[in-house]
Formats: structure tokens, C-alpha cells, sequence
């Protein structure tokens, strides 16, 4: 314990001390650092996180609703419904294996581009298609995981016990396989909530696009960095609680 | 038609003004008595009517011999050449003793070349994907969604003095805000001028160009200089005709031909 702090305090101390005697310390300060531009810009950055917030609010339950879609149909064992397992790997594959950006721009620019009229041409709908299609692959992966992590012997047991197939699924597996992904799909939630920063690349003025207007205006990277710290208060609470889960899920098993 | 009225009302000026400004252009020039222009090859509309500058139709033609007769030269003393973009801000001697052929005004340039004082300065066009039931009216701007990229000087001039009422969606370059236009999302986009004009021929089918604002030539970043040897002498009597031609209105009437009625891009009230 003493010598965490003490070695902690000397760490500290000498990036303090240091770091502002660096040749470039008084320009990085007031191009990165200045106060009064972030108390300028803070409220109009708030305000566009909303945008970010807002995003990822209705954004989530469509994709866990796809994602879990996805990793059913990646689980079926009946021969008929091969095409499907075979439709749920290629989705995977593709919304997996394709970045972020790359569908937000070709979804975004394109669907709309087929012709459809006003609202439904929306870069906000369409941005938010394209997080759906990309992070579903990732939670339907997941998903699958905790699916394929019960023991087999869950599923002989249900069958024993006269349930359905479908019902094994409902009541007896995907109950624990849920439980168990609780804290890796915290991870993806605290990814997604970053990535809505890039639905900027089609239109939408939210807090990384505000803050690149305000550097462009000022001059100055400190609206940056105070949406940097903006996204922390949110990402931090977010990832010590997926901690927090974690944690507790493990000493649940030992 | 409305170049050879001004080539009338020049022509009654010149008597006032070649007096002073012949002995300024003397002995200065490459070949003497005759004033060597150069411009490009080949020369485009609105700037150059039908690539024959000789005509004097066209902004820039028609800016070159209202320039020419300020500094005492008659339209037939006037000799045209060609150079490419490159070949004119080239070091080394030069074969014309003007270029004009639109080149900005930058501060790299000008330590290879001398630009004259600007003749043109280029203000912002709005451009739309169809100006059907669209008048040039800042009330009907209004009423538009616009796009605009992240870094340009378009963007305050949205929020601020047109202030739609729909929020203004942002992007990375030109190319994104097209695109944008295409899929509908966005109604309208502010560029500079020939921006606008290169946009609406070439890269978005059918796009028009609605209207342009007043160019403020202290805020605008583009602006048009004629190009000389670095170190030419003419300079000053350039610089000292252009001054003249701003100040008595030439200038600002051939600009008015040529690029509000001649490319029908109104100005914006």
C-alpha cells in the first residue's frame, strides 16, 4: 500500500514537474489547454453529444434484437434450416470484416441515393442502419459464444425433461449464455458509444463534427479535448461497471 | 452587345487617361507600342467566349482591353498569346507581359512570379440540385436544408446570414456534399463561384447554380491576380489601371456581364 502511493506520488510529480518544461509546453497549452475557449465552446459541445446519446439509445435495442436474430439462426441444428446457418456466418463475416466508416459512407450516401424521399432519406437513419448492421455481426458473435459455452449436458437434460427444441433455446440455454456475455457485451456497448462519432463522415453535426467546426473557427484543438473528456464521463462509469460485472460473475462461478 | 458599350465609354475616357498612363507602360513591354497578353490554351467560357480572347468577349478578355486602354494601349495594339497553367508561373523569362488566365493569388506563387493586384475576387454561389419554383431570395434560402464542408469559409456565412431553419448537416469536402445532394438529403451547398459553376457542369448531373452573393474581397480567401516576370516594371502601371478601373465602376460592369448575365448566375437579394 505505502509504496503503491509512493511510487504513484513519483510518477505523477514528474509528469507535472517535467512536462511543462518541454521547449513547446506554452504553445501545446494554449492551442490544446486554453480555458477560456473550452468554457466558450462546452455548452454547444454538450448539446451535440445529445446527439451522440441519442444515437446510441435507439440504436441498441435494434441491434441486440438483430444480433440475437443473427446468433439463433447461426445455432439451428435442423438440416432443413441449413440456408440460414448459412445466411447467419455470411452476415457475420461481412459486417464483421468490413470497417465501420466504410458502410456508415455506403449505406449512408447510398440507400438514400436509390431515390427515396424526404424523411426516409434521413443520414440519421440511415447512419444509425449501418451501426445496427455492423455491431449486430459483433454481438451476434457473442451471443453465439455464450451459446456454444453451456455444456451439452443442459441441453440432453431439457430434452429428457420433454421440451422442445425451441423451448430448450428459450427457457433452458440462451438464459445462462446471456448472463454469461452480460460483461463482454458491456465492452461492445462502450465501443458502439464511441463509434457514433462517425455518422459525422455523412451529415450529422454531433459532438466530433461540432468540435472540428469549432477548431476550424478558433483555431484551436482545445474543443477536442474537451469532448474527449466529455465522452469519459460517460465511457468510464460504463467500463468500471462492465468491470463491476465482471468481477461479480466470476466469483458467482468459483 | 454590352462590351462594345463599354468599349464606347472607355473609349471617351481613354483621351483623359492615356496621356498619363502611356508614359507609365513605355518602354516596358516586350515589344514596343503593343501590349503582349497571354492566356490559356484553350481558354474557357465564362472567362474567354469561344476560345478567341481577341474578340474581347469574355471576363477576362474583356478585362484585358478595358486594362489595356487604361494603360493607353488601343484594342488593336493588343497581341495575344498562348501558355498553359504551368508554363506561366514558371520562373525564367517570360514571352507575354500578362497572364490572366485565373490564377489565385498565393503567397508561393507569388515568390516565383508577380501577380498583379486582384481583378476579380471570387464570391460564394449557391449551388442546388434543381432551381425549379426557386427564387434568389435570402427568404427562400432560408427554407432550405443546407450542407457545407467542416473548414471552409461557407459555414459561418450559412449560420450566421442566411440562418436556415432546418439545422445545417456538415461534411469532410466537396465531393461527400455532392454526394449528399444526390441522395437528396441536403437541398442546397455554398462554393466559390467557379467551384459552383465546375460543379454544376461536371460533377452533379443536372445541378444548377441558383445565385451568388456580393463578394466581400477582406473576407474571401480566392483571389484573382494577373501574372508577370517576377520583377516586371509593368506592375505598377497594371496595378494603377486596375485601381482606376475599380474606382470608375469598369470593372464591376464587366463583371456584371460576364459573370452574373452571361453564366445567369443572379445576384442574391
Amino acid at each position: 500500500m505505502v509504496v503503491a502511493g509512493v511510487s504513484t506520488a513519483i510518477v505523477v510529480l514528474s509528469i507535472v514537474m517535467l512536462v511543462p518544461l518541454a521547449p513547446g509546453w506554452e504553445g501545446v497549452k494554449t492551442s490544446f489547454f486554453n480555458g477560456e475557449v473550452f468554457a466558450k465552446t462546452l455548452p454547444k459541445l454538450l448539446k451535440a453529444f445529445l446527439w451522440d446519446v441519442a444515437i446510441f439509445a435507439w440504436s441498441v435495442p435494434l441491434i441486440f434484437a438483430l444480433g440475437l436474430a443473427i446468433a439463433l439462426a447461426r445455432a439451428v441444428r435442423s438440416p432443413a434450416l441449413f440456408p440460414l446457418r448459412i445466411f447467419g456466418a455470411a452476415y457475420v463475416d461481412i459486417f464483421r470484416g468490413v470497417p465501420v466508416v466504410l458502410v456508415i459512407y455506403l449505406v449512408g450516401f447510398g440507400v438514400p441515393g436509390l431515390g427515396l424521399p424526404r424523411p426516409w432519406n434521413s443520414p440519421y437513419i440511415w447512419g444509425t442502419v449501418a451501426l445496427v448492421l455492423t455491431y449486430s455481426a459483433y454481438i451476434a458473435e457473442v451471443l453465439r459464444g455464450g451459446i456454444e459455452s453451456i455444456h451439452a449436458s443442459q441441453r440432453a437434460a431439457a430434452i429428457c425433461l420433454g421440451l422442445s427444441e425451441r423451448d430448450t433455446m428459450r427457457y433452458v440455454i440462451l438464459p445462462q449464455a446471456i448472463r454469461r456475455v452480460i460483461p463482454a457485451n458491456m465492452n461492445m456497448l462502450v465501443a458502439l458509444q464511441k463509434d457514433v462519432a462517425l455518422l459525422s463522415f455523412i451529415g450529422p453535426v454531433e459532438i466530433l463534427r461540432q468540435a472540428g467546426i469549432f477548431k476550424s473557427l478558433l483555431a484551436n484543438f482545445t474543443p477536442y479535448v474537451a469532448a474527449a473528456l466529455i465522452f469519459l464521463c460517460v465511457t468510464v462509469p460504463a467500463t468500471r461497471y462492465a468491470d463491476y460485472l465482471m468481477n461479480r460473475d466470476r466469483n458467482a462461478r468459483s | 452587345m454590352k462590351p462594345q458599350l463599354i468599349f464606347v465609354t472607355l473609349g471617351a475616357m481613354l483621351l483623359a487617361s492615356s496621356v498619363a498612363a502611356q508614359s507609365c507602360a513605355d518602354g516596358k513591354t516586350l515589344t514596343e507600342g503593343t501590349l503582349t497578353i497571354a492566356t490559356g490554351n484553350p481558354a474557357y467560357y465564362p472567362w474567354v467566349m469561344d476560345d478567341a480572347p481577341e474578340s474581347g468577349n469574355g471576363f477576362e478578355a474583356a478585362v484585358a482591353y478595358a486594362l489595356a486602354e487604361k494603360m493607353g494601349f488601343a484594342a488593336n495594339s493588343v497581341a495575344w498569346t498562348r501558355t498553359s497553367f504551368d508554363q506561366a508561373i514558371q520562373p525564367g523569362t517570360k514571352d507575354f507581359d500578362l497572364n490572366i488566365q485565373q490564377f489565385s493569388i498565393t503567397e508561393d506563387r507569388d515568390k516565383i512570379v508577380d501577380f498583379s493586384a486582384s481583378y476579380y475576387t471570387a464570391p460564394m454561389a449557391v449551388l442546388v440540385r434543381s432551381a425549379d419554383n426557386l427564387e434568389p431570395t435570402m427568404e427562400q434560402l432560408k427554407g432550405l436544408v443546407w450542407g457545407a464542408a467542416a473548414s471552409t469559409t461557407g459555414l459561418p456565412m450559412i449560420t450566421d446570414t442566411i440562418a436556415p431553419v432546418a439545422s445545417t448537416l456538415i461534411y469532410d469536402d466537396n465531393a461527400n456534399i455532392v454526394e449528399a445532394m444526390k441522395a437528396g438529403q441536403i437541398d442546397a451547398a455554398l462554393f466559390d463561384l467557379p467551384t459552383a459553376l465546375y460543379l454544376s457542369a461536371v460533377v452533379l448531373d443536372g445541378g444548377q447554380v441558383l445565385g451568388q452573393f456580393l463578394a466581400d474581397e477582406a473576407t474571401e480567401l480566392d483571389h484573382f491576380g494577373m501574372i508577370m516576370a517576377e520583377g516586371s516594371l509593368l506592375k505598377e502601371c497594371v496595378d494603377a489601371a486596375l485601381a482606376m478601373m475599380k474606382a470608375d465602376g469598369t470593372l464591376g460592369g464587366i463583371e456584371a456581364t460576364w459573370l452574373q448575365e452571361t453564366t445567369g448566375v443572379p445576384l442574391i437579394k
